[in-house]
């Protein structure tokens, strides 16, 4: 009995997070343009998409931007990391709280001021003016979870990678960084999110003629969403569920093959 | 350890292959030999092919960018964060545009498709919000009416006040935005839906509370789907959706209520600051010639005021259809919004406030 609430409860929560996922899945491939009408199974609106030059190149400037600063803002945010650990505890946590403002900030906010500081500064709007905002948005999510895992380490180990002759440089890339960079890469994958989905920053800071997809969406709204937005984004989701179940499948296996090694060390 | 990071390496290496497959195919625009021009337009609101002929007959490159209300335009223009020199706002925007002294005066001698092509009455019903007819071109037009389903009402619609008979009830859509769910009870009530008088929209307002009890919802893009989907049976819709829902669902009638409605054009200016204002002009003048106008009605459907294009639609029940081509002299009462300044809006937001919240 109480397995069976216990089923029917994580149904249903799997239920409203993925029926909406779903709708969009089934109208991708709705031959009629409207949800209120099944017009039959067609693939017409993947064929349309792949052949629509303007919705590529939205999606190219979409994952060019995402990656390009998300690349950007976790060095950044790293390198500021190191040097905000080596800071009396005051200041470090003045700079954490500073750091950390944006993120709570509305995006409008962030948008139109972003906006106001290019026009004073004379900045040509377009594709570096969405890449810049972008990293400045992106670098406190890098602080926020590098951080934590810089607190865990231990500085002696650093100290003694230098006492047995190791140069800081080669101390740091070979001690310090690999105990970093599970902090590293989720605050890259935060970033990379972040900046994907991103609308108002965007929307303030592009310029003529550059459409990343969350604008170039927002603009069909008046005249109705195209299928061919729905056959996309089945698409990215697709790909992003693969990408999910291939990273999360293989540490498994590395972290017992790991720990086997270890165990055969000692 | 180690292992972990080779992995991440090449998960790293697997979104750059993505990010640059998607880029692959996207080629980049060089400069065109005659200049530049950049055109702000609504979304989906023309057909990219007359942008293509536009740049192979003039050699100008345009560089195009849409936006999706006049609310989220207005801001960008203003702020001059991108300089551009044509844009297509709707009637009320302009006049509040011309009233913050935006806009350029139109040549017409260098735009003479834009004298020959469009149809005198639609420069007449601009005049409500460019007195003169210095500023705008008209792109597209409609007017506001009512969607219904013949096979859910027992006679046919033919007023507003049919939107407050309790026979409905649940079955009404309205339109979820300020000044458009205002028209309807000015109207009904037989004002202006310019008014600014605290008395009128007092009662206009009060007529939206009694209302608020039978509407099903209040909405926007969704009345088209709704409407198709046989879930309501009459909605507040504007023209241009109209020959579109009508297609997917043959049993919709739409209809100019008989207490009028609004006339909403949608026009070409050219900024104050524009900065290849010879360009703009040739490219306003490409558009409004009746080859290419046609093109652009057949790919967004709304009405176009050019009648050098209306000629050449083949079908001929669109080319005398009374939806996208209602005689306006036979209405009485048909206005345009025009901008009720800073004062006149804070006053229509705040009683819309009220009809939500009540």
């Amino acid at each position: 009995m109480k397995n069976t609430a216990k089923k029917i409860y994580i149904a249903l929560i799997f239920l409203f997070l993925y029926a909406p996922i779903a709708t969009l899945m089934v109208l991708s491939f709705n031959a009629s343009k409207t949800r209120a009408k099944w017009g039959g199974f067609t693939f017409k609106w993947y064929t349309r998409l792949i052949q629509n030059d303007d919705i590529l190149k939205a999606l190219g400037n979409t994952l060019l931007i995402a990656l390009l600063s998300s690349v950007i803002a976790t060095v950044i945010g790293t390198v500021a990391c190191i040097a905000m650990n080596h800071m009396k505890k005051r200041t470090r946590t003045v700079m954490m709280g500073i750091t950390n403002i944006p993120m709570l900030n509305a995006d409008i906010v962030t948008g139109i001021s972003l906006m106001l500081l290019f026009i004073s500064f004379g900045f040509r709007f377009g594709f570096g003016t969405i890449l810049l905002s972008h990293i400045t948005f992106n670098i406190p999510y890098v602080i926020l979870s590098v951080m934590p895992r810089m607190k865990q380490l231990n500085p002696s180990i650093y100290e003694a990678a230098l006492d047995l002759g190791a140069s800081p440089v080669s101390a740091f890339r070979r001690v310090v960084f690999p105990d970093l960079l599970p902090g590293i890469l989720s605050g890259f994958l935060m970033a990379f999110t972040m900046s994907l989905d991103d609308f108002i920053i965007t929307h303030f800071t592009k310029g003529a003629g550059v459409d990343t997809l969350s604008t170039k969406i927002y603009t069909e709204v008046r005249k109705g969403i195209k299928p061919e937005m729905y056959a996309l984004s089945t698409i990215i989701f697709l790909a992003v569920l693969v990408l999910l179940l291939l990273v999360n499948a293989a540490p498994d296996k590395q972290d017992a093959r790991a720990d086997k090694k270890q165990a055969a060390r000692f | 350890m180690r292992h972990r990071n080779v992995k991440n390496k090449a998960l790293l290496g697997g979104i750059m292959l993505l990010a640059a497959a998607g880029i692959a195919g996207c080629g980049s625009s060089g400069g065109g030999k005659g200049g530049q021009v950049i055109v702000y337009n609504w979304g989906e609101y023309i057909d990219p092919d007359t942008i293509e002929m536009f740049e192979e007959e003039t050699g100008i490159e345009v560089v195009y960018d849409e936006f999706e209300t006049n609310e989220i335009m207005y801001p960008k223009v203003e702020s001059g964060a991108a300089s551009y020199d044509v844009v297509c706002p709707s009637d009320y925007m302009i006049s509040k545009m011309i009233a913050n002294d935006m806009l350029a005066e139109l040549n017409f001698d260098n735009i003479p498709n834009a004298k020959k092509n469009i149809g005198a009455q639609y420069y007449e019903q601009s005049k409500g919000f460019d007195p003169e007819n210095q500023y705008a071109i008209p792109y597209c037009w409609g007017t506001v009416g009512i969607l219904y389903n013949k096979t859910m009402v027992d006679e046919p619609i033919t007023s507003w006040a049919q939107l407050w008979d309790e026979k409905y009830a649940d079955n009404i859509l309205m339109q979820d935005s300020v000044r458009d769910a205002f028209m309807v009870a000015e109207k009904l009530n037989g004002f202006s839906m310019n008014t600014t008088d605290p008395q009128e929209l007092e009662t206009a307002k009060n007529s939206l509370i009694e209302q608020k009890p039978l509407v099903q919802a209040y909405v926007i893009d969704q009345v088209r789907d709704k409407m198709i989907g046989n879930e309501a049976a009459i909605g507040v819709i504007y023209s241009g959706e109209a020959i579109y829902t009508q297609r997917e669902n043959p049993d919709l009638e739409y209809v100019i209520p008989e207490e009028g409605t609004n006339v909403w054009i949608d026009s070409w200016v050219i900024l104050k600051d524009a900065p290849n204002k010879e360009n703009a002009e040739k490219f306003i003048d490409f558009m409004c010639r009746g080859d290419i106008a046609v093109k652009n009605f057949e790919y967004i459907t709304y009405s176009t005021p050019n009648d050098a294009a209306r000629e050449l639609i083949e079908d001929e029940d669109i080319r005398n259809s009374e939806i996208a081509f209602p005689d306006l002299s036979k209405f009485n009462n048909l206005e345009t919004f025009v901008y009720l300044g800073e004062d006149g809006d804070a006053l229509y937001n705040e009683l819309w406030k009220e009809v939500k919240s009540n």
